[in-house]
């Protein structure tokens, strides 16, 4: 016997392409995500802290480029990042102890993870600006 | 691994739009996959309408609705037809689910039916659920015991029977593994929900004595730890089941006996 068997063409079925999204399963990839772009926030990071050790010329350009609108905009991104990871992690953490599991808790514990990220991004740039303005 | 779009060979076309029946009042557009291994081609999907006044409440009544009165080849899983057997497991409306449970007023617009999500398929709306089997296999599901034999049964509180409440009612349908991205990119080594929903049922059992190789065989970076509290698995279940959570506490159990 050459040729294939009639299970070797058999399709795969379709699974992303026909999958209704649900609550939990977004957040958890975006959770993914902003794992994966915290590090290129920590590069930026790493940038400013070389930048300080390098000298006074460096640590303005890198200064003047975070301050500009683009950076503080790359900033606002990376501070958003950081607390939706961070209070993912969190709600990750409720999970460990197998608490939060049932469809209302671990639908509330997904929702307020993504609003206290937001609200939380916005208030400590509200109070970045507020504390620059009042210097 | 992770395959975001589907290979060649699987590529959904258009399918046949099948007649709408003459002189019907309450018409419903119901979209199905089809597969047949014998005319090698591409998986299609295919449209009927079906007259609702005609038919059952459920969405398995319309595919046998389908089957007898407009083409006799479409292929689906069904027995009891009473959400107890888990035959007729599938994708409708982009959500696992059983045919025979979920009603077509449950559903908003065309009814759109796929097999189970990331499986090879038989052909149709029949999902080869081989490793499925396999794995469920692999925990040995039954009771194992080193004591010996009692005269009579092995007697149990009611307080121990509780714990298998939320466990023994699981029914092996695969709603729930094949909803699971994670058992999607890994099922070749991930267990999946429903099969460790089942580990966890001997692992929560008084009467079994082989707690710690059990848990020895579930000790392993892809086995268990895939589960990433994705939660699709709840969200699934046809039967109002937990594996996330059976899946959590298999994991504290992990924790529990290294201190």
């Amino acid at each position: 016997m050459s040729g294939k068997s009639v299970s070797d063409n058999r399709p795969l079925s379709p699974h992303l392409q026909i999958y209704k999204p649900i609550f939990t399963m977004v957040m958890s990839i975006v959770h993914r995500i902003t794992g994966v772009a915290l590090y290129f926030g920590t590069l930026l990071l790493v940038w400013w802290l070389m930048a300080a050790a390098t000298g006074a010329t460096y640590f303005d350009f890198v200064n003047g480029f975070f301050a500009s609108w683009f950076g503080r905009l790359v900033l606002f991104g990376y501070t958003w990042t950081l607390l939706h990871h961070m209070f993912g992690g969190l709600r990750h953490f409720v999970w460990d102890t197998g608490r939060g599991f049932s469809e209302a808790s671990r639908m509330a514990l997904s929702r307020w993870s993504l609003v206290a990220s937001i609200v939380l991004t916005i208030l400590l740039w509200v109070i970045a600006y507020w504390a620059k303005g009042s210097m | 691994m992770v395959e975001l779009s589907l290979p060649q060979n699987s590529r959904i076309g258009k399918g046949q739009v099948w007649p709408t029946p003459a002189g019907a009042g309450n018409i419903r557009e119901i979209q199905i996959y089809r597969w047949n291994p014998d005319d090698g081609k591409n998986p299609r999907v295919d449209t009927y309408f079906i007259d609702l006044d005609d038919c059952g409440p459920m969405i398995l009544d319309g595919l046998i609705k389908i089957k007898n009165e407009i083409d006799p080849t479409l292929t689906f899983r069904r027995s009891c037809r009473e959400g107890i057997c888990g035959s007729c497991a599938m994708n409708i409306d982009g959500t696992n689910t059983l045919a025979c449970t979920k009603g077509f007023d449950e559903v908003k617009g065309v009814v759109k039916i796929y097999p189970l999500p990331h499986q090879k398929v038989v052909k149709d709306l029949i999902p080869d659920l081989t490793n499925f089997y396999a794995q469920h296999a692999s925990i040995e599901p039954w009771l194992q015991t080193k004591s010996p034999e009692p005269q009579t049964e092995w007697l149990q509180s009611h307080e121990d029977r509780e714990q298998l409440d939320g466990l023994y009612e699981c029914i092996l349908c695969a709603c729930c593994s094949t909803s699971c991205p994670s058992y999607w990119w890994n099922s070749d080594r991930y267990l999946g929900p429903a099969v460790l929903l089942q580990a966890y049922r001997w692992l929560a059992d008084s009467r079994d004595e082989a707690t710690g190789e059990r848990l020895d065989n579930l000790e392993d970076p892809f086995r268990l730890y895939r589960c990433h509290t994705i939660m699709s698995c709840a969200q699934a279940c046809p039967k109002g089941l937990n594996p996330a959570k059976a899946i959590a506490e298999i994991k504290k159990m992990m924790v529990e006996r290294r201190v």
